[in-house]
């Protein structure tokens, strides 16, 4: 395992739970799975240059979307 | 995944295309690569190679497995591509407007039939999606796409990229947003349905889809103004906000469904409403099936808010769906949009438990609020 990574227990029950509930689809793992509810519950934040900021906020102001 | 072209790249970009070999493209195709540069499209680069190609018409996904169910092709004349060659670059116009870039990958030969199977879900050529494949060309080119010059939009003001709409998001503080897509001019039905998924989520975005429609299907500025109208008498202020979309139809019902949906999650949507019969057209679909395809994509990175049947119940006195609603057919009004047309076509308004009379004001003020 990279350092990156790190590993994480879950009740048995559940893990044959997720083995049986992925089995079929596109998921070839039950980290897999995991992972990607995870990531829906905290999505990447858009990042910005303070200078698109400013370019973006005042488009957004001109066109009326924010005041 | 953007691909436009920095500020302070255009005009050379721009000098460069001069000198390309100028392969002439749709207004669809365009709009089409425009979304892809957008980011609206991501994680697409350009039109598909043929593996993706194969692989989307096949499993609905992509190569490396990620949702993808439209393909979105190029397609050429022979002669048109016998002009280049497997990694050169060419440039793209549109009405004689050079507006792109394309890193050519890959030239191929498709199943017009085969695209129309998977795609539609039948060969039947009154589908319009159908009718649309036969009139294509012959050879497919895959690559990826830069553009240097996207048009302004048909409506300017509405037209914002994903990283736009994000940043807008987070401005209202909003951290979940429904996605509603339209073709329409609201009626109750829609507003109902609208107000029921923002009583959860923080904001709700429309999301008009401008382009090439049916005839009968309201006009683009109708739907705008009627959704103003809408937003201002009816909405909370800062619970809603409307962009237009500018992509094609193609009436490929559940599989558009998860188009729909991959391009609201891009614009940022967390969640993504749809309706009985989403995309459809004629009987080629059956009511639920643009749902029941999300039984098949639980990656797909944005919650689906499903709508069955909803109508007026003279009862109840007022929406309600067939989840809640304890009273019989008799009491049900539907909220037809065949009928609504009919009535606004003679000049009449539709009752005020269908519409809303400012919405019905906005139509009744247009000549033609219909297209022809």
């Amino acid at each position: 395992m990279g350092e990156d990574k790190v590993a994480v227990m879950i009740p048995r029950e559940l893990y044959e739970k997720i083995v049986e509930k992925i089995a079929g689809t596109s998921f070839t793992s039950v980290e897999e799975y995991l992972v990607l509810l995870l990531e829906n519950e905290f999505p990447e934040e858009t990042e910005y240059s303070a200078e698109e900021e400013a370019l973006i906020r005042e488009r957004l102001k001109k066109l009326g979307y924010i005041e | 995944m953007e691909r436009l072209t920095a500020p302070d790249c255009v005009e050379k970009a721009s000098e460069e295309a001069s000198e390309l070999t100028a392969l002439q493209v749709s207004e669809e195709i365009r709009l089409d690569f425009e979304n892809i540069a957008f980011g609206l499209y991501s994680p697409l680069a350009g039109p598909l190679n043929q593996d993706d190609y194969l692989t989307v018409l096949a499993k609905g996904r992509l190569v490396d497995d990620l949702p993808w169910t439209i393909p979105i092709l190029l397609d050429l004349t022979e002669a048109e591509a016998s002009g280049f060659g497997v990694g050169d670059r060419v440039a793209l116009a549109c009405e004689g407007e050079s507006f792109a870039v394309l890193d050519v990958e890959e030239e191929y030969g498709w199943d017009r039939k085969l695209h129309c199977e998977r795609v539609y879900k039948t060969s039947d050529p009154a589908h319009p999606g159908v009718a649309k494949t036969h009139e294509m060309r012959p050879v497919l080119v895959g690559g990826c796409v830069e553009v240097f010059n996207p048009s302004p939009g048909k409506y300017p003001k509405y037209r914002l990229k994903p990283r736009e709409t994000r940043f807008l998001f987070r401005e209202k503080g909003w951290r979940t947003v429904a996605g509603f897509q339209t073709r329409n001019a609201p009626h109750l039905g829609h507003e109902y349905v609208q107000k029921t998924a923002l009583s959860f989520v923080d904001g709700l975005f429309i999301n008009p889809l401008i382009g090439k429609k049916k005839s009968g299907d309201f006009t683009d500025e109708v739907i705008l103004e009627t959704y103003e109208a809408a937003f201002k008498h009816y909405f909370l202020r800062n619970s809603a906000t409307m962009v237009t979309l500018e992509m094609e139809m193609r009436y490929a019902g559940p599989r558009e469904a998860i188009h729909h949906a991959i391009v609201r999650k891009n614009y940022g949507c967390s969640h993504f409403i749809v309706g009985r019969d989403h995309a459809g057209v004629g009987n080629y679909y059956g009511p639920f099936e643009a749902q029941e395809i999300f039984e098949d994509y639980p990656d797909l990175g944005i919650t689906p808010i499903f709508f069955r049947n909803f109508f007026h119940c003279k009862r109840c006195g007022g929406p309600q769906n067939d989840k809640i609603c304890p009273h019989g057919a008799e009491d049900h009004v539907n909220y037809s949009g065949t009928k609504m047309r009919s009535l606004l076509l003679e000049g009449k308004r539709p009752d005020e438990t269908m519409m809303r009379p400012e919405v019905v004001d906005v139509i009744l003020r247009h000549k033609e609020p219909f297209n022809p």
